[in-house]
This record gives structure tokens, sequence and C-alpha cells, in this order.
């Protein structure tokens, strides 16, 4: 058997309830997370009377800040293994890859370990990202600017 | 009602990115540099603007978002600057959000230690 057979093999054998499974726990926690954001920019926005632009960055901070501080503590490994897309896909999972590799390569050192690491993971990220909002932003500029 | 909206829509494209990883070899780490350039094409397109009207924090909460804040800041630097404001502007909006990042968890690695 070569390895194209036995591929085919064990996806004919995966359950596709699970995938099933896994796509709506995804849409429930990702929609939750979003729900959760807007009622938080909803309370900064009425009761301390900001901005909505404003509102939304110290969402954006605040979500920064606990999904980083549940990775430190250790609950948010386990959460992201279980619901995948729900978790990394919005701004928590950023500050997720952030945050873990930072505390594991801490053990190598400041330097060549938490500093040369500590974008391992999001690096992939910020570059594409740079790289497609420059090359959309410059096609923006010619064709609506 | 733009709570449900906002349910709804990022609900939807995490559900998206679930059915990707599952059904095609890409790891996670693909998915959120494709969404991220996405948010900045779905930007040009002057789409990212709807979904942020429609939806509200739903589309503000998605790695997405980062790269609609690119796009946005690459825009806005030209029109402040010029041809300068290309590269001076890229990172201006979305520097809240990295910076607080970096500082949160460096500050935090200080702190913890990982749990195996």
């Amino acid at each position: 058997m070569n390895k194209d057979e036995y591929q085919k093999l064990v996806s004919e054998f995966t359950p596709k309830e699970k995938k099933l499974k896994n796509a709506v726990l995804a849409f429930l926690v990702g929609g939750a997370i979003g729900f959760i954001g807007q009622v938080v920019v909803a309370i900064l926005t009425t009761s301390f009377s900001m901005e909505v632009k404003d509102a939304y960055v110290w969402l954006c901070i605040s979500m920064i800040f606990i999904s980083s501080l549940l990775t430190a503590l250790g609950f948010f490994d386990n959460w992201v293994s279980k619901c995948k897309a729900g978790l990394f896909l919005p701004t928590t999972g950023f500050a997720h890859s952030v945050t873990s590799a930072a505390l594991d390569y801490r053990k190598d050192g400041f330097i060549t370990g938490l500093g040369a690491n500590f974008f391992k993971l999001a690096g992939s990220v910020l570059l594409y990202g740079m790289l497609g909002g420059f090359f959309f932003g410059v096609l923006g500029v010619i064709f609506h600017g | 009602m733009i709570f449900l909206n906002a349910f709804l829509l990022s609900g939807v494209f995490c559900m998206i990115a679930q059915v990707i990883l599952d059904n095609t070899k890409l790891t996670p780490g693909h998915i959120t540099s494709f969404f991220t350039v996405l948010g900045a094409g779905l930007a040009f397109f002057g789409i990212y603007d709807k979904l942020m009207e429609w939806g509200g924090a739903g589309a503000t909460v998605l790695i997405s978002n980062f790269g609609n804040m690119l796009y946005l800041g690459v825009v806005e630097g030209y029109k402040e600057m010029g041809v300068l404001g290309l590269f001076s502007g890229l990172l201006v909006k979305s520097s809240a959000a990295i910076s607080a990042a970096v500082i949160i968890a460096f500050v935090l690695a200080l702190f913890f230690k990982p749990k195996d």
C-alpha cells in the first residue's frame, strides 16, 4: 500500500461528524467572542461616552490582555486545541501565539531565547499581513485615491 | 440587531476557517496569515467597511481586521504625506494592537512559567 492509498483509507474512516462538530463549535465560540466584543463596545460608548473608534481599540487591547493572561495561566492551550478556529482566528490567537512563544523560549535566555523566538508563530501574520496591506494599500491609492 | 450580527459575522468567519483547517493540510499559521491578507483585500474592495457597519465588533475582533487596519494606514498615510506616507502609515492604525501584544506578552513571560 503506498502513501496515497493509505491517505484515502484514512480519510474514509475519519468520522464526518467530528468535522461538523468542530465547525459548529468554531461558529459558536467565534460568534460568542464577537457578541461579547459588541457588548463591551456598547458599554464603553454609552457608559464611558467613548467614541466608537476608540472603543474598538480598547476592545482589541483588552482581548489581547485577557487571552495573554489566560495563556500564561495555562488554560488557553487546552481551549485552543478544543475550539481551534473559534479561538485562533480572532485577535486572541495572535496574542496567544506571542505569549506562548515568550513563555516557552524564556528558558533559553532573554536574547537568544525569548527575543529570537518572540515572533516565531506570529511572524507570518505580521509579515504577510504587512505585505498584503501594503500591496492592497498601493492599489487602493492608485484606484481610489 | 447589531449584537446578533456581530455573533453571526465572527461566527461564520471562524466556521469557514475551521472547515478549511479540517479539510486541507493547512496549519492554523497558514489560515491566520491568509485571513489577514484577505482582510486587506476586502478593505480594498470596500467590503470590510460594510462588514464593520453591519456586524460592528464582530468584524473588529477578527484577525482580518489587522489587514483592514494596515490597508487603511497606507491609504491615509498617502493622503497626508504622499509617497513617504505609504511606508510611515502602514503600521499607524495597528500600532496599538501590536504594541499591546508585545508589552503584555513580555511582562507576563517575566512572571509566569510555562505549564509543560
